[in-house]
């Protein structure tokens, strides 16, 4: 047996060298977009108000100030007993979708996915209408509304379509030969619940109590309405930037909320990579069949959840139309004539509207063509491994602390970008980055869902990869760069969080805006904006529907067997 | 000159060795099997040939031309995967005119092309379906006109029949071979299943954890297995624990064998002596015959065109011998369980190898 001669270094073809280019563009791009602002931010933190380095000085300063410290206890305490309700009832929800049969399934599904397309604010609004000083049922609840009480429901409407869309998916892969055995077992049902529904939705439980805990110690609007004199995390970095120019001290409070959210998130990663191949190809999926006594329990079960989400958004929508609350309850459209209450008028709606269309443009294009990139180049691991980490990062870091990063990378004087700043362009970049790691995942799912091998047969009959690419997987891959795209748009147009350091008086968002108008205690009128929101975006989202089952069947005529 | 030359190739993941030294000539016109077990390296062989997944060391020449480092593009080849790989959302035409449109053909000349390749294939009118509307065997057969349709000189198969059912496999067996005779094109065929290699296969090379075990002819790979992976991999085959006692002598519990002359193997050694089951000799023994034994029959499996009999040797009850039996000698002698015969092992059909 002879030695092995030296080792070979492959040649690369002009693809494979255009391809690499690509890929480190596409690190370089999201090192501005994302890790470069994020390194700002943790270097602020160590400098005092004039840029002089001063150690951990500030996060001296911020665990020995009791009135920021019982902040974190406040924002930790909300998202425990926010996640400690939501998950059970999101658990029922879901599995009355996916192991009962309803009546009415799919509106039972849609009603649920209603708060998807609120700005977070509006919960707050509407809980202002209920129980509020002046509210329907002031008092009822023993005590004001604003504070814990107030974020907690408020929290409940918005977190849970996030954890009841997790839970249908962990639900709805199930084995039915799973249960056929245990049936034939013996088992009792409680026993079968215990042993086969709950382990196999056991990840799905713990990406949701993740999700909802990050949500509520993140956001930021709820909190903004309807907290009252309850200060959290969220809101202290909006005072400490905003209220007292003391960046580094936000910087600080920015960290502090970065850290149970980063938690969270290598928690879930942790779980989400041991969930694998839970379903085989062979399971047999399972159908519910009709039980009395159990359908009839979870049908009324979802109709009062699903009474609360409306009550909720009716409640938005009721308050934006009324005169003068509570002494004129008549109607009027009065309030969506926006100009009497902000300079802008319905600018920040159209404003909104142009940095949906452009996040979602330009967020799409650079998710999809990257995860391409990312998934296909050959060789060059080391940079496809950055760009797979910068890719992840976002999920793992709040709007606000994103937003925040922003402020001090794009605003440092000696950054030739900083033209970008306050600009419409910067407000996409950052609404593509904030949301970066969902479509990046599910672009990546539906490559690996394609033959691996289109690439090789291309290279074979000499054709580029560029050419492939547009001809093929591109096309394949069109259902998921069209629900990429509606993702960033919804997002775009209900995102407060991290948008709220960036915009220019020129650039207002309708978030922003409502936030602004409720401040200056337009509640009705801040409901109006809250309201032409949500209907944008689930019109668009019901235009995907519709297209999705009619308009894209027809273009994808291929998928027919 | 041959057409294909492999040098010294080497292939490491990390520290798991995929191929170690495997050097190999194949001939213009030749249509190579590589047999063996999953992850022996057949298809990491292949992807290498092809530049897909590039060797760490060594050099592999095609036409007298160095490819060794040459990404796939700069090769000659086509090639057909295990899962098809056709667009999806291009008709047949579309897939199988894919790597002319680049060549920039014009379009008549495209469209003349694609329909002589699907009738070469046997699809003449399946140009305006989508690939979703064609069978397995279909598909596979239009994958094998996108590949030809660039006229390579060298087609490189990886699996292309493990995903169709025994029926089409069959069929495409002979179809692809007949094909290639035609066309004279250089092929080199990856497959788990010798059977598939023995029809197909001008030459077989058969592979094991990383290395090549033996290359030859079909029938060489079956009566003359180099080595015990061989003789074992392919086809079925009695293992007799010995003893080399003479050259061409083997002890197995007692009993001598005579044998062709051994002469890589020193006196004493264990071996092992092999015999096909089918080469087990029952009717017409002189009283002379060599390596006559006496056996009772212990099982008796029914196989559909034969019988798969369990034989006991009688002074040695712990050595068994499997041979296979005609209906119609089963028959003749009225072999059933309990049954004493007299079986000859033919010298010649015997393989002794070192254990």
């Amino acid at each position: 047996m002879s030695l092995a001669a030296p080792a070979l270094r492959a040649g690369l073809s002009r693809d494979d060298l255009l391809m690499r280019a690509g890929v480190a563009v596409l690190a370089v791009a999201l090192l501005v977009m994302v890790g470069l602002p994020l390194w700002s931010l943790l270097a602020k933190g160590f400098e005092d108000r004039d840029g002089h380095f001063v150690g951990l000085a500030n996060y001296f300063a911020y665990f020995s100030t009791p009135a920021l410290f019982d902040s974190a206890l406040n924002s930790f305490h909300v998202a425990a007993a926010c996640t400690v309700v939501v998950v059970p009832l999101a658990f029922l929800y879901a599995y009355a979708l996916t192991r009962a049969v309803l009546p009415v399934r799919w509106l039972f599904q849609g009603i649920s996915l209603v708060p998807i397309f609120a700005p977070s604010l509006l919960p707050g609004l509407a809980l202002i209408y209920f129980f509020g000083n002046q509210g329907f049922f002031k008092g009822l609840l023993g005590g004001p509304i604003y504070g814990f009480d107030g974020i907690l429901i408020a929290q409940i409407f918005y977190c849970f379509p996030h954890a009841t869309l997790i839970l249908v998916t962990a639900l709805s892969v199930a084995d039915a030969r799973l249960y056929e055995a245990a049936d034939a077992l013996g088992a009792s049902k409680l026993r079968v619940f215990f042993t086969v529904t709950l382990p196999a939705a056991k990840y799905g439980l713990i990406s949701a109590t993740m999700i909802v805990f990050t949500l509520v110690i993140t956001d930021f609007g709820i909190a903004k309405v309807i907290g009252g004199n309850f200060n959290v995390l969220a809101t202290d970095v909006y005072k400490q930037v905003i209220g007292q120019q003391n960046f580094s001290m936000g910087a600080v409070v920015g960290m502090v909320l970065l850290a149970p959210a980063a938690l969270a998130f290598v928690i879930d990663r942790l779980v989400q990579r041991k969930q694998v191949a839970l379903l085989t190809a062979r399971a047999v999926p399972l159908i519910p069949r009709p039980k009395l006594g159990r359908d009839l329990f979870l049908t009324v079960f979802c109709t009062i959840v699903a009474i609360g989400l409306l009550a909720i958004l009716g409640m938005a929508v009721w308050g934006s139309l009324i005169k003068y609350w509570p002494y004129n309850l008549s109607l009027t459209l009065d309030n969506y004539d926006f100009a009497t209450v902000d300079a802008n008028g319905w600018g920040s709606y159209f404003n909104s509207i142009r940095m949906a269309v452009g996040a979602a443009i330009f967020g799409t294009a650079m998710m999809f063509v990257g995860a391409w990139l990312n998934e296909k180049t050959r060789g060059f691991a080391a940079m496809r491994g950055i760009v797979q980490l910068l890719a992840f990062l976002p999920m793992a870091v709040p709007g606000l602390v994103l937003g925040l990063g922003y402020i001090f990378f794009f605003n440092a004087p000696g950054n030739p970008l900083n033209v970008l700043y306050a600009t419409m362009a910067i407000l996409v970049i950052n609404t593509a980055a904030h949301f970066y790691t969902v479509g990046h995942l599910t672009a990546t799912t539906a490559l690996k869902q394609i033959d691996p091998e289109f690439e090789s047969v291309s290279a074979s009959l000499k054709v580029s990869v560029w050419r492939t690419f547009v001809r093929v997987s591109a096309p394949i891959c069109l259902p998921a760069i069209v629900d990429i795209a509606i993702y960033l748009f919804v997002n775009a147009m209900t995102t407060v969080s991290s948008v709220i350091f960036l915009y220019s008086p020129d650039t207002k968002l309708a978030s922003v805006a409502a936030l602004n108008i409720e401040e200056a205690g337009q509640t009705a009128a801040a409901a109006a904006l809250c309201v032409v929101i949500v209907m944008t975006s689930a019109a668009v989202k019901a235009l995907h529907v519709v297209t999705d089952r009619f308009l894209l069947g027809r273009l994808q005529a291929w998928r027919q067997r | 000159m041959s057409y294909l030359e492999v040098r010294n190739l080497h292939k490491r993941f990390g520290d798991f060795v995929a191929l170690g030294d495997i050097s190999l000539d194949i001939a213009e016109g030749e249509f190579v099997c590589f047999l063996g077990p999953s992850g022996c390296g057949k298809t990491t062989l292949l992807r290498a040939i092809a530049g897909l997944d590039p060797q760490t060391a060594g050099t592999i020449r095609q036409k007298g031309r160095d490819v060794s480092v040459l990404p796939p593009a700069g090769r000659d080849f086509g090639i057909v995967f295990q899962s098809y790989a056709l667009f999806p959302n291009l008709s047949v035409a579309d897939n199988v005119g894919y790597g002319l449109v680049s060549r920039r053909f014009k379009r008549p000349e495209i469209a003349n092309r694609v329909d002589e390749l699907l009738r070469l294939v046997g699809l003449p009118d399946a140009g305006t379906k989508y690939p979703a509307q064609l069978s397995g065997g279909q598909q596979q057969r239009v994958a094998l006109a996108r590949a030809l349709a660039t006229s390579p000189s060298l087609l490189l198969l990886d699996e292309p029949l493990s995903a169709l059912d025994a029926r089409v496999r069959l069929r495409l067996r002979h179809e692809i071979k007949a094909l290639q005779r035609r066309l004279g094109v250089t092929t080199i065929m990856v497959t788990h299943d010798q059977e598939e290699a023995l029809t197909m296969a001008d030459r077989i090379v058969v592979m094991n954890a990383g290395t090549i075990e033996q290359v030859g002819t079909p029938q060489e790979i079956y009566r003359q297995p180099a080595t015990a992976f061989v003789a074992d991999f392919v086809g079925s085959m009695n293992f007799l624990p010995g003893t080399l006692v003479a050259p061409d002598r083997v002890k197995v519990a007692g009993l001598a064998f005579a044998c062709a002359p051994q002469d890589g193997l020193a006196l004493g050694n264990k071996v092992q002596l092999c015999i096909r089951p089918e080469d087990v000799r029952v009717r017409d023994l002189s009283s002379d015959v060599a390596n006559r034994v006496s056996v009772e029959v212990a099982e008796l499996d029914f196989a559909g065109a034969f019988c798969r009999a369990t034989l006991r040797v009688r002074t040695a009850n712990e050595v068994t011998v499997n041979a296979d039996f005609s209906s119609n000698l089963i028959r003749d002698l009225g072999v059933e369980p309990g049954r004493q015969l007299d079986i000859a092992l033919p010298p010649d059909r015997l393989r002794v190898f070192a254990t």
